[in-house]
């Protein structure tokens, strides 16, 4: 009788341990959805109650917050909201773009760094001279070579996140080529190819998910940052960074033309680290360390 | 005339360099392997033993050309192996096969257990698909696993499970040595003695030749047929395993085997216990590299290298005192 007391019955134990895996992962839940709606604005922009973003109309300049324009118009007229939905793309279309090609380019000489000691010697010094660049004014000293357009803007940002890609890669190479398995493999007579692809790659697959989704949301404030100081994308392309710069001067009087464009740029770069924190200690929690 | 030796290693060195300073100059080496010279005979078993550090693990990856070798020669059923680039090298790994000593990083954890077996297979074209599949299945059956658990991931086996996988993977190319680095050391006792037999049996029906590198000497005294003695990266003494364990001849020797637990806890016997830890491989004590804890030393011994010489017959030692 006396044992009835003791304590919670086992299987009330046991469910309490295996929360659902959505209770479990929060973060990836919260980010994932916040970054969907994101996508979705973008995907949607022409279907969401908006209009020409870039349509001037001198005489409806400066009207506030209303029925018909629900984020009110800039100093030329146009719509912010068209502007703000329409911005989404630019900016996550450079966010995934920066990230894809710093990942590939990053996984390529990172392979290349952690299996041959001569070009790594040679690779490393130059990825450390990169990095020693802020990725801010390495991307504006490229762009003011090149002329703005959005592939530019896309390798600009991607140079400057190169190195740290091609670190974090070399550093589980250099870990797994090490481990027995990968000696296994050489004395069974796998080339080093076969090696690279089989052994190698698979476990470099949880730690670049993760990189990419931080690189996603650093690319898209460098973007915003480059847009704001007029060295981004061409001013007929609206991108939550020159919207912002654009409604620089007017700020003290008119804050929602900046706050708009900044709350969603904000939710989004959220959402996606909040993405990535979840995806982290969902595929590796000893990852923790290696990031 | 014998026939000729599987594996004939003469003058074998490794040492590793230290590098230091921004232009990684060579501050010191770790002579790991200091010039040994030992060889394996076909269906024969050659147990390597000595303490941790004292070479016997980087002597092993040495001859299987994992760790290049910095000098002397490595010669595989007579063709020298030691200069070989890794092309060339290729095909005798055929010939020769490792199993490693922990269980759980030696197997890929993203292939599964079929696939691991499989890969040497496919490797020298020895097999594809369904007959791959079927000599992985015949494997799996002959290292004591059952054909089902092919499709499993490593994970879903136990350390000794896992250990047989990995003989599985060195048995496929059906090799002619197979270098075992402390391939029981890392296993409960129960399982030892499982995996050891099973060695023992693959040696009988394949006749397989097995270097096999371990520190724990009733395992070594089990399986080997010979016994090789390493200390600091030399070899202090090879003899038959009859010879070394009823009356070893040098110092080290005897006091290696004075520690090892007896299975009878009521018999008495002389513990030679050494003064002192092994010096370190950087700096290797000159002359005889036992001297600094030998019970018998003498001047001699601290100045004059002893050579690796014939004692008895098949009994060599290096020591100026037997």
């Amino acid at each position: 009788m006396a044992l009835t007391a003791v304590g919670p019955a086992p299987e009330a134990a046991i469910a309490g341990k295996r929360r659902p895996w959505w209770r479990r992962n929060m973060s990836i839940v919260l980010g994932g959805g916040l970054l969907f709606a994101a996508l979705i604005l973008a995907l949607l922009a022409p279907y969401l109650g908006t209009v020409d973003p870039t349509a001037l109309s001198p005489i409806r300049r400066f009207r506030p917050p209303s029925e018909a324009y629900w984020f009110g118009t800039d100093h030329l007229g146009r719509d912010v909201y068209s502007r703000v939905v329409y911005g989404a793309r630019a900016s996550l279309l450079v966010g995934v773009a920066v990230a894809a090609l710093a990942v590939g380019a990053g996984l390529f000489f990172g392979l290349i760094a952690g299996f041959n000691r001569w070009i790594d010697a040679v690779l490393m010094r130059v990825m450390d001279g990169l990095m020693a660049i802020p990725a801010v004014l390495l991307a504006i000293a490229l762009m003011a070579l090149t002329k703005a357009s959005l592939q530019n803007v896309i390798i600009a940002i991607a140079i400057a996140e190169v190195p740290r890609v091609t670190r974090l890669v070399r550093g589980v190479v250099l870990t797994l080529r090490e481990q027995p398995f990968v000696e296994a493999a050489v004395a069974s007579g796998t080339s080093t190819v076969k090696i690279l692809y089989r052994h190698i790659l698979p476990n470099t697959v949880a730690p670049l998910v993760v990189q990419a989704t931080y690189i996603w949301a650093s690319a898209i404030i460098t973007e915003a940052i480059l847009s704001f100081i007029g060295a981004g994308l061409p001013p007929s392309i609206p991108t939550w960074g020159n919207i912002i710069a654009e409604a620089r001067a007017v700020f003290s009087v008119r804050p929602h033309l900046i706050a708009f464009p900044a709350v969603f740029l904000s939710v989004t770069v959220l959402a996606i680290n909040l993405l990535g924190d979840g995806l982290r200690d969902a595929l590796d929690p000893r990852l923790a360390r290696r990031l | 005339m014998t026939a000729q030796p599987i594996l004939q290693v003469v003058d074998l060195k490794k040492h590793f360099p230290i590098r230091k300073g921004v232009l990684q100059r060579v501050a010191a080496k770790v002579h790991a392997v200091d010039g040994i010279t030992f060889h394996v005979n076909a269906g024969e078993t050659l147990g390597l033993v000595g303490e941790s550090g004292c070479g016997k693990s980087t002597a092993g990856k040495t001859i299987l050309k994992l760790i290049e070798p910095d000098s002397g020669t490595v010669r595989l059923m007579g063709e020298r192996i030691d200069a070989l680039s890794p092309r060339e090298m290729w095909p005798y790994r055929r010939q020769l096969q490792v199993v490693f000593q922990d269980p759980y990083s030696s197997l890929s954890p993203r292939l599964t257990a079929g696939a691991i077996v499989a890969e040497p297979l496919e490797n020298f074209g020895i097999a594809k698909g369904k007959e791959a599949r079927e000599r992985v299945a015949w494997l799996f059956e002959k290292v004591g696993l059952r054909a089902e658990q092919m499709a499993k991931y490593p994970y879903e086996f136990s350390g000794g499970q896992r250990q047989r996988l990995g003989i599985a993977r060195a048995l496929a190319v059906r090799p002619k040595l197979i270098v075992a680095d402390e391939p029981v050391s890392a296993l409960d006792v129960s399982v030892q003695a499982q995996v050891v037999n099973l060695l023992m049996d693959l040696q009988e029906e394949f006749g397989l030749s097995y270097l096999f590198v371990a520190h724990d000497l009733a395992v070594v005294e089990h399986i080997s047929h010979r016994v090789a003695v390493m200390y600091l990266g030399k070899i202090v003494e090879i003899a038959d395993k009859k010879s070394i364990f009823a009356a070893p001849k040098h110092p080290y020797t005897e006091a290696l085997l004075s520690a090892a637990p007896l299975p009878d806890p009521t018999t008495k016997r002389k513990r030679i216990v050494l003064a002192g830890d092994v010096p370190s491989p950087v700096n290797p004590p000159s002359g005889c590299r036992f001297h600094t804890r030998c019970p018998y030393a003498i001047d001699r011994c601290k100045t004059e290298e002893p050579v690796l010489r014939e004692a008895a017959t098949g009994h060599q030692v290096a020591c100026h005192l037997r």
